[in-house]
């Protein structure tokens, strides 16, 4: 009994021993090896930072890893087969145009709230399209890049038609609910305060309840990300008898981001988000880039489909880089309106979100 | 249970007492209506049920909107799987109901009617309106592999013992090379592919064969008179138990990656179930430790005696007691950790519940909360209640709690 015991002891140790022997033999391997679940590659190869490693490896590994929410209507989400969809995804499938031509080598990468910025610092993902909101905090202490901006949301307030409310003012002793713990609940009750209104928070821990009791009629008014009123709106039992207040309570960039240290790789997602943009000031999308190819004598046209100039080669992609965008994924105003625009059910204002041509605050660099 | 042999009186066996019988009314009014008070409870009870059940069934069958399940069944079953691919996964649950019919075919041989009434479910299956032809062929399959698996164990019950104590083994490195892929033959998926029930599936059968050794292990190393063992397992099992299994898994998912080096990365399907093998260890080796302390002394004695060794003594002596003791609890760990796998989703994975979420965002079914999450906590149901049920079987069946 006693020397089973022992024996069974030694076992467990050497079977630990051998496990951390099995990991270190692993990493002095020189040669990239690769088994079933644990992929090493060679040493050098894929250092998370420093110019030009990201897009080194995101070449010789033959497909993007883009971080994305899993579960907000109209940017992330996989739709009835399987595929991922929504605004954000669609600015991966760029990036993966972009680098390879093909905006399908790419692979996704659900990520929550809490884990998106671990998991872009531990280089699990080569960009994080998340919805995630600029602010300083996060571009220095996290590490973190952030490109040219893709969506300018605000937080807003909707209330019922009839309830005559027309700016903060009106809200005054009104219920609002709201999420509690968020930052949403905390600029209410800032820019509250900043006016000098009296309210009653109705406070819900989660999205749906929050809704559920407005569309009950429990608060007068209810406030959140405008993009998510507008998704939520189509929800409610009559939607048409809802509107969204012409004001914003809180500024919320949202962008794609990417690990400090990499400023090609940086870039070339500003450049690719730029590129969209430019598609739609010069009016080239998805239907017409190839007429215009074939045709166009305007010089900005041309550097901007790599006919000259190699503006591709000094970001280290080929020239027809933003050709291919255009092509496979389409100008911004194709990528709106496919994902939120009057298409969808959520039929969301361009706003801020247009071009600067249309009075929005969407203006590129010259591609020169 | 009546016993159906001709009682032999002169053994002296002592007979069950008999069983009560009652009329429908005599039933009602011995255990609804005996006493004023109880006849006012019943039906105080049967209003309320009155009240909350009919809005409820009002709700399922006319104001629901099925829709949103009907198209993403698919991607509930196996979240992003190819679809091109989905037959691997038949082929493996036909593999499972060859062996399943085999082993019942062996162990319980009489207990056709019970078989037959099983074997009824994926033909109800086939007969849903919306599923496709080809899911239909293979539910029909499925019976006809099991019936196949029960016919050759019927024929032949002791040649067959063999083979299929091979092919249980043998299962479950089949059925990963079957999902996962072998290079030339099938296709390799990769796992952030996998997901919906078949990730809940294979993490909790994954959590549980796997750390159910590593459990054993550590419940002898507990016991152990060796110091360093047991300080080992005594310190892994209580540091492990004293965290929560979501921060063993945000351990897995987030801090694993910043420890190793960045040439190294591992999978995150393998991370989360590593997570969960780590923690289900540990919870195992007490469950396992429990049997073990069940165990009279008197045993160990008896083999000793026999001039058994230490190894035998345990092997062929103390765990068999030990574990047919803590079925229940063993059970109930797996009915426990498949229901916890859903914590999977707020690492990132799209388990039942993280495929429930992404279908919810879906722009054409926003706001089918009610329906989706009654749909997923259905198949969590059933799937409790099978196991419960099972492991109810298999104690009748081992005589466990019969002493």
């Amino acid at each position: 009994m006693k020397r089973t015991l022992y024996l069974l002891g030694i076992l467990l140790i050497v079977g630990v021993l051998l496990a951390a022997c099995g990991s270190s033999a692993g990493q002095n391997g020189a040669q990239a090896v690769k088994t079933v679940i644990v992929t090493v590659q060679a040493k050098g190869g894929n250092t998370p930072s420093g110019f030009g490693t990201t897009l080194k490896a995101v070449k010789e590994r033959g497909h993007l890893i883009c971080g994305v929410n899993s579960e907000l209507p109209g940017f992330g989400y996989v739709d009835q087969q399987g595929n991922y969809k929504g605004f954000d995804v669609d600015f991966c499938h760029a990036v993966a145009a972009a680098i390879f031509g093909d905006p399908n080598k790419v692979e996704f990468r659900p990520l929550t709230a809490k884990e998106r910025f671990t998991a872009l610092q531990t280089g699990e993902i080569d960009v994080l399209i998340r919805n995630t909101t600029w602010t300083l905090t996060r571009d220095t202490e996290l590490g973190a890049n952030f490109a040219a901006t893709t969506f300018y949301d605000g937080q807003g307030i909707m209330v019922r038609k009839d309830s005559g409310i027309k700016k903060l003012e009106d809200l005054q002793g009104a219920k609002i609910c709201v999420a509690t713990g968020t930052t949403t609940e905390l600029n209410l009750a800032d820019q509250m305060a900043a006016h000098g209104i009296k309210y009653t928070p109705v406070v819900f821990e989660k999205a749906d309840q929050v809704y559920g009791a407005y569309d009950e009629g429990r608060c007068d008014a209810v406030t959140s990300d405008k993009s998510q009123l507008v998704s939520r709106r189509t929800t409610l039992k009559n939607p048409k008898d809802h509107v969204i207040l012409d004001i914003t309570l809180s500024k919320e960039p949202l962008g794609p981001v990417v690990r400090q240290g990499d400023d090609q790789w940086f870039d070339i997602i500003n450049w690719v988000v730029f590129a969209t943009f430019t598609g739609e000031e010069l009016g080239i999308n998805s239907k017409n880039v190839d007429k215009i190819k074939a045709t166009t004598q305007n010089p900005n046209v041309k550097k901007f489909l790599g006919l000259e100039g190699e503006m591709g080669q000094k970001l280290g992609l080929s020239d027809d880089w933003a050709y291919n965008i255009i092509k496979y994924v389409g100008n911004y105003a194709e990528i709106y309106n496919r994902n939120l625009g009057p298409g969808t059910p959520f039929d969301l204002p361009r706003g801020l979100n247009n071009s600067w041509i249309n009075g929005g605050l969407l203006y590129a660099p010259p591609i020169r | 249970m009546m016993n159906r042999e001709p009682k032999q009186y002169d053994t002296g066996e002592v007979l069950p007492p008999p069983t009560e019988r009652y009329t429908v009314l005599g039933w009602l009014h011995k255990n609804l209506f005996s006493t004023w008070y109880y006849t006012i409870l019943t039906l105080v009870t049967l209003y309320v049920l009155y009240i909350v059940v009919k809005p409820t069934l009002n709700w399922a069958f006319t104001q629901a909107q099925w829709q949103v399940v009907v198209v993403n069944l698919r991607l509930f079953m196996v979240g992003q799987y190819p679809a091109d691919q989905v037959f691997r996964v038949w082929i493996a649950l036909h593999l499972l109901a060859f062996t399943a019919g085999m082993a019942w075919g062996i162990f319980f041989p009489r207990a056709r009617r019970i078989g037959a009434a099983i074997l009824l479910i994926p033909l109800l299956f086939a007969a849903l309106p919306f599923i496709s032809n080809f899911s239909r062929v293979n539910w029909v399959l499925f019976d006809v592999f099991a019936l196949l698996g029960w016919g050759l164990a019927i024929w032949r019950p002791q040649a067959m013992r063999r083979p299929l104590l091979v092919l249980i083994l043998a299962y479950f490195p089949i059925l990963i090379l079957l999902i996962y892929g072998i290079k030339p033959i099938l296709r390799i998926v990769k796992t952030n592919l996998w997901g919906g029930l078949m990730l809940t599936l294979l993490l909790a059968v994954v959590g549980i064969v796997i750390s159910f050794p590593i459990g054993i292990l550590l419940a002898l190393g507990r016991r152990s008179e060796l110091p360093i063992v047991k300080l080992f397992s005594v310190l892994y099992i209580e540091i492990i138990r004293g965290v929560p299994l979501v921060t063993v898994l945000f351990m897995a998912e987030l801090m694993l990656p910043l420890f190793l080096p960045p040439q190294i990365k591992i999978d995150n399907v393998i991370r989360a179930m590593a997570g969960i093998i780590i923690f289900e260890a540990a919870y195992m080796a007490e469950n396992v430790r429990g049997g073990l302390q069940a165990i009279p002394k008197g045993q160990y004695e008896a083999a000793w005696a026999l001039g058994l060794n230490g190894f035998q003594t345990t092997f062929y002596i103390i765990l068999p007691q030990a574990l047919r003791n803590v079925i229940p609890v063993l059970v109930n760990q797996f009915i426990s950790l498949f229901k916890d796998t859903t914590l999977v989703a707020i690492v990132g994975l799209l388990d039942l519940l993280g495929i429930a979420s992404t279908v919810l965002a879906q722009p054409e079914f926003i706001g089918r909360q009610r329906e989706v999450y009654l749909f997923i906590a259905l198949i969590y149901w059933v799937f409790s209640y099978a196991m419960s049920y099972a492991s109810r079987r298999l104690e009748v069946a081992l005589g466990v709690g019969e002493r």
